[in-house]
């Protein structure tokens, strides 16, 4: 196996939040097929807390870990909170990766903080 | 759970007499073949018995064997070898789209020192068109490469064909990477009509870190390894005498059992596709239907990516391989399926399953088995992927 931390394989094997939100507050999609990871995250905000966080994803184990760790972290955080995980947070809370995967680290993050932008710009329009 | 080794396209066990006859070869009969005292006299004839058992597979003189450390090596000498050395009468090269790596970054490298590569392209099953070759031959043109067959979707060319071509209309040198096919189907240099060949020990239940590249005779090649006198000057270098013994036996055990390998394959591999791609929706074979490998089966997976099928295969017992991007450890999606027409996104989603020996009907229908759930629980991660 490519050289998965064990914490890695845990949220391969069990990702956490896997799902859609339909009635969403806030869409974040990045990457795409192409370049082999896709992840789509999804968000509810309550009282400027992330009340529910649900994500779908195309990838590898890395990618798949990656949302799911992203998925737990942001969970229960402010909105403010959730903007500052980074990648390093996340490559960190696996217990590393593998240098060519720490790009999905990268996706994971962006995923989130797209959700995020969504659901703002959705508020500003309101 | 099942162990099951659908990755001989990786690496093969070793048969028992290739292991017993390297062992000597490993312990007291430790001597370089080119001493002059007696320590040389059992590793060089040990070398020379390989050599004459390596030809004897392909249909070769044993002058026309030398030894290599790998396929790759074989293919570089053969491109590098053969365009330096002519390059005076020209610095044009032909390939197939679908090379080998290490034939295709060979002539990427030849680009930066001044030569022109066309690669020419192959239709949807990956096969080569004899008269896209013809098209692609100028009076420069001083070899052409084509694979015998790839080992990433099985499909055989027909390289008799292509070599006609190459003798009637040109110049040119012709090479085939017959790595995926010695030992396999058979192989022979006449019948191809090839002046160069490669080939490799790990493909054939041989050991790795050995291979050959035949030469014709009467052909001049530019060695890659200079230095000592070994290889008759075209490779220097202390033969790895163990390996090289391996790589005779495992010669000598595929001559006249490359039909009998085929038989055991060939039922295999239709199960297997049969069961695949009618219990799994979306599932595509790629490459040609019938002209493939014995025991290979490719096929793309629709809305799921390869390394996260090849992990859940893992944890069921099941060893497989994929051309997905994020399994090439330099992060490239596979121009293989590229040239097939294959599109990006699906292309993520390369299966590559390479049965041999060893594998039984049991070891397929226990995948068949495995597999599904696996596709399933994937899909249901994937924002591609909506239930009808």
């Amino acid at each position: 196996m490519p050289a998965y931390s064990e914490k890695v394989m845990d949220h391969f094997m069990n990702p956490r939040n896997v799902g859609e939100i339909p009635d969403a507050d806030g869409v974040g999609n990045v990457g795409n097929p192409v370049c082999g990871d896709m992840m789509a995250f999804y968000i509810k905000v309550d009282d400027g807390r992330l009340s529910d966080v649900k994500f779908k994803t195309f990838g590898c184990g890395a990618a798949i870990a990656v949302s799911s760790m992203v998925s737990e972290m942001a969970k229960g955080k402010t909105l403010e909170e959730a903007k500052r995980i980074t990648n390093a947070d996340v490559a960190e809370g696996l217990d590393g990766l593998p240098k060519n995967k720490l790009h999905c680290s990268n996706l994971g993050a962006d995923a989130l903080r797209k959700a995020i932008e969504d659901y703002e710009s959705r508020s500003l329009e309101a | 759970m099942r162990e099951v080794y659908f990755d001989y396209g990786a690496a093969n066990p070793l048969g028992p007499e290739v292991v017993e006859a390297m062992i000597p070869y490993l312990k007291e009969q430790f001597g370089n073949p080119l001493s002059v005292h007696r320590f040389g006299d059992a590793p060089r004839q040990a070398v020379e018995d390989a050599r004459e058992k390596v030809a004897a597979l392909i249909g070769a003189r044993s002058n026309e064997i030398y030894f290599v450390a790998s396929g790759s090596e074989a293919n570089n000498l053969a491109v590098k070898g053969i365009a330096l050395m002519n390059r005076k009468r020209g610095k044009h090269i032909v390939v197939s789209a679908i090379e080998h790596l290490s034939v295709i970054n060979a002539t990427q490298t030849m680009e930066k020192l001044g030569f022109e590569v066309t690669r020419v392209p192959v239709d949807k099953y990956g096969q080569v068109d004899p008269a896209d070759v013809s098209t692609a031959l100028r009076e420069d043109t001083t070899l052409v490469s084509i694979m015998h067959a790839n080992s990433e979707i099985g499909t055989i060319q027909p390289i008799a064909e292509i070599a006609k071509v190459v003798k009637d209309e040109s110049k040119a040198y012709f090479h085939t990477d017959a790595v995926a096919t010695v030992g396999t189907i058979r192989v022979d240099v006449k019948e191809l009509g090839v002046s160069l060949l490669s080939l490799a020990g790990n493909q054939f239940y041989g050991p790795k870190g050995t291979g050959a590249l035949y030469i014709k005779r009467a052909t001049r090649i530019m060695p890659l390894i200079d230095g000592g006198v070994q290889e008759a000057g075209r490779r220097a270098g202390t033969e790895n005498v163990p390996a090289i013994v391996g790589l005779g036996v495992a010669a000598d055990l595929a001559k006249g059992d490359v039909q009998d390998r085929m038989a055991q394959l060939v039922p295999l591999r239709a199960r297997l596709i049969e069961r695949l791609t009618k219990e799994i929706d979306h599932v595509y074979l790629t490459g040609h239907p019938t002209e493939r490998l014995p025991g290979h089966v490719s096929v793309v997976v629709e809305y799921i990516e390869g390394e996260a099928m090849l992990l859940l295969l893992n944890m069921q017992g099941v060893a497989a391989s994929s051309g997905s991007t994020c399994t090439s450890r330099a992060l490239k999606g596979s121009h293989v399926l590229t040239a097939i027409g294959i599109e990006p996104g699906l292309a993520n989603g390369s299966l590559v399953l390479t049965l041999g020996r060893e594998s039984t009907v049991e070891d397929v229908d226990y995948f068949a088995e495995v597999f599904p759930p696996i596709v399933e629980r994937l899909r249901q991660m994937s924002p591609l992927y909506e239930e009808a």
